[in-house]
């Protein structure tokens, strides 16, 4: 696809500008400004890009002329490839001014090739870009017939590319503008007239270029576009008839999608780790949702749970028109896992020795998504042991789906409420009698201890020998407190 | 009548509706005297409270609960639990060891909101796959109480709300009005007791119990059962 306006049409949809107004981007080279880029009226008018903005105003005196973007236009162009994405995933950036778009298998869906072209071009057409677009079996004829056939649209059928091309310029092959202007002087102006001559003659007079792009274009040679977003091997798309403001009907959409994907899944015995469903609005921004599991799943309804929390969040605009879901992330899954998450009641210890400590059961992983999607992984963890002598580093919180070496709780394991922060107290006595904490006067009736605990001076740290009391008042309260440096702490309670 | 069956239809629901808060199957917490009076062990499939200033107390007793419950019905796999709680919380996981709940069970949710526990804490008890689910929470307003008790009962799993009494005092806590089907309190007692009482039990009667524990094997003990469906006796009362 080219589009051969770009950049004005852009500031055409930024400025209000009278469409009867020739308009062209300039920018300043070397103290000269010259013309960027020049709308249709323009060049008509015969103001060509690299003029100097005065012999323009010369040929059109009614120019209009704005400032050129070229950062701009390029992250719009990119933006405009992401947007393209609702045909495709393979969608590559091509200059300034033009896309390649890999619908290979992708065209029914859109009611076939034509369907889709004029389809691309109606939605461009409405945003105010002018789009030159051909279909054909390699992106180099596509390129030179978006730009150097009659029409706006073109579809080239199978077998038909050497015909198509050699009645154009040899510039159609993405030559270097003086090699092309080159190769005119020779008098080889059309494409045809380069296939009768020897391969070795062209190479020695212009390298290898024109003939590799020449075997490019009629497909004797492979080229690859590189896709600006790696396509996610799992990919379902749909467009819908109507565009749709509900909730409810994304929500349909995605039920769809998500049984067609994890049916691919089940096919190739892969069970996705992270999901992104594409919104394509009509207005041509894309709405882009994630949703992670802590372990690969293919289970359609648990999936859309994840995602349940969260549609309600997406802004439809004017309308969502097409949806297209990817698994992102995936990993090999067995059939056993898929029984456990489907809750059969398969649950022995047996066979699932090294996850029976796990708090992360398979039979609980989608609800632990549930949690982790809506309120963040982060916030939900479990316990493990760790070899520490220090109470509060006898513990740390883990993802739930990490394996952690078997551990042994602690034989003295302290309170159970324990204080990230100990609380500093009035305390009268060592033991003390009684302390004040939280407004509260609490008078000991039984002191046990003290039990000394040192700086673990392994791991660097640095700190005062701490004493610790457990202390119960006159209530059957017990705290663990301890003396540290002439003060006293409150570190924990005990049940 | 068409009309009148049909009206009759929609007062029985309401009735039904409001009637006391459904419980499901038994779960035998091992201390006989408490499961006598609740009718052969702890309800499950329900809401419950427990109110505890001691706070260490309430959360132990909650534990030993919860422990129960992951053991219930499959002695040889604990089945997992949740407990959420605000923030940042205090729970000392390996603490819980000694109240039968192996900590390497226990989902740890540190909710950012009082929504997002409650959130969580109606999705935990529509997971058959949990034991239980515990909020330190104090307290939820009529209707969240009344989502959670029907979730619940439609998921099988037992609910606490631990109220710690950050913001309410023990008596406000304890006349409020709630959709759970029990509520506890426990309060600490010298010599590492707990005084347990049951201040309501929907179609049962309350009672106060004090419990301590077995000095070598760390296993509750019922030491009294003070009174039942009367106010406990002031002399009866060790503190």
């Amino acid at each position: 696809m080219w589009l051969p306006r770009w950049p004005t049409d852009r500031l055409r949809r930024r400025q209000p500008i009278p469409s009867d107004w020739p308009l062209v981007a300039v920018a300043e080279f070397g103290g000269r400004a010259l013309v960027t880029a020049a709308d249709s009226l323009a060049a008509a008018g015969g103001v060509l890009p690299g003029a100097s903005l005065a012999d323009a105003r010369a040929l059109l005196p009614g120019l209009a002329t704005l400032p050129a973007d070229p950062a701009g236009d390029a992250a719009e162009l990119a933006r405009l490839a992401d947007w393209c994405g609702r045909y495709s995933p393979l969608v590559a950036l091509d200059g300034a001014d033009g896309l390649w778009i890999d619908i290979t298998g992708a065209a029914h869906l859109f009611g076939g090739e034509a369907a889709l072209i004029a389809d691309l071009r109606h939605r461009l057409a409405a945003r105010g870009h002018d789009a030159r677009a051909a279909i054909a079996d390699t992106p180099g004829a596509a390129w030179a017939i978006a730009r150097f056939a009659d029409g706006p649209e073109t579809i080239l059928s199978s077998g038909r590319l050497a015909a198509a091309l050699a009645e154009l310029p040899v510039s159609a092959l993405r030559l270097p503008p003086t090699m092309a202007a080159e190769l005119e002087r020779l008098g080889l102006r059309r494409i045809a007239d380069l296939y009768p001559l020897p391969r070795a003659s062209l190479a020695r007079r212009f390298g290898l270029l024109p003939g590799e792009r020449l075997d490019q274009a009629l497909g004797r040679a492979e080229e690859p576009i590189s896709p600006r977003l790696p396509a996610p091997a799992y990919v379902v798309r749909r467009v819908l008839a109507e565009p749709t403001l509900e909730a409810d009907g994304i929500a349909a959409v995605l039920q769809r999608l998500l049984g067609r994907l994890c049916e691919e899944l089940a096919e190739a015995g892969q069970g996705a780790r992270r999901l992104d469903l594409h919104c394509y609005r009509v207005d041509g921004r894309v709405i882009r949702l994630s949703v992670g599991t802590s372990q690969p799943a293919r289970e359609p309804r648990a999936l859309a749970r994840l995602f349940a929390e969260r549609l309600d969040r997406i802004d439809p605009g004017f309308g969502i028109e097409a949806m297209a879901l990817a698994a992102a992330r995936v990993e090999a899954m067995s059939d056993l896992q898929l029984v456990l998450e489907r809750g059969s009641g398969e649950r022995g210890g047996g066979e699932r020795g090294s996850k029976a400590g796990r708090a992360g059961d398979p039979l609980l992983a989608s609800f632990v998504d549930r949690l982790g999607n809506r309120l963040g992984f982060s916030r939900i963890a479990r316990a493990i042991p760790r070899e520490s002598h220090l109470p509060e580093r006898a513990v740390s919180r883990v993802a739930l789906d990490v394996e952690a070496p078997p551990a042994r709780w602690p034989d003295d394991p302290g309170p159970l409420r324990l204080f990230n922060r100990p609380e500093q107290v009035e305390a009268d006595g060592d033991p003390p009698e009684a302390f004040l904490w939280r407004r509260r006067r609490h008078r000991i009736l039984k002191a046990e201890g003290p039990a000394r605990i040192a700086p673990e001076w392994w791991r660097g740290a640095t700190g005062d020998v701490r004493d610790y009391w457990r202390l119960e008042d006159e209530e059957g309260r017990r705290f663990w407190l301890y003396g540290e440096a002439g003060g006293w702490y409150l570190h924990g309670l005990f049940a | 009548m068409p009309a009148e069956a049909a009206v009759i239809e929609a007062l029985r629901g309401l009735i039904a509706r409001s009637a006391p808060a459904a419980t499901g199957p038994f779960c035998p917490l091992g201390l006989p005297a408490l499961d006598a009076a609740l009718g052969g062990g702890l309800p499950t499939g329900c809401l419950q409270e427990v109110i505890g200033l001691a706070d260490g107390a309430a959360a132990g007793f909650a534990a030993f609960l919860l422990g129960r419950l992951a053991v219930h019905g499959c002695p040889s796999h604990p089945r997992p639990v949740l407990w959420g709680w605000l923030g940042e919380g205090d729970l000392h996981p390996p603490g819980l060891v000694a109240f039968g709940l192996d900590p390497a069970r226990v989902i740890l949710l540190s909710a950012a909101s009082p929504a997002d526990l409650l959130w969580a804490m109606e999705e935990g008890l529509r997971e058959p796959g949990l034991a239980g689910v515990l909020a330190e929470l104090d307290g939820s307003d009529l209707v969240a109480g009344r989502r959670l008790q029907l979730a619940a009962a439609a998921g099988g799993v037992t609910g606490f709300l631990l109220a710690r009494g950050r913001r309410l005092s023990a008596g406000e806590l304890a006349g409020r009005p709630s959709a759970a089907a029990l509520r506890w309190r426990v309060d600490a007692r010298p010599g590492g007791r707990w005084r347990v009482e049951l201040l309501r039990r929907r179609g049962g009667s309350p009672g106060v119990w004090i419990l301590e524990r077995e000095s070598e094997t760390d296993r509750l003990l019922v030491a009294a059962a003070l009174a039942d469906g009367s106010p406990a006796p002031a002399a009866a009362d060790p503190v």
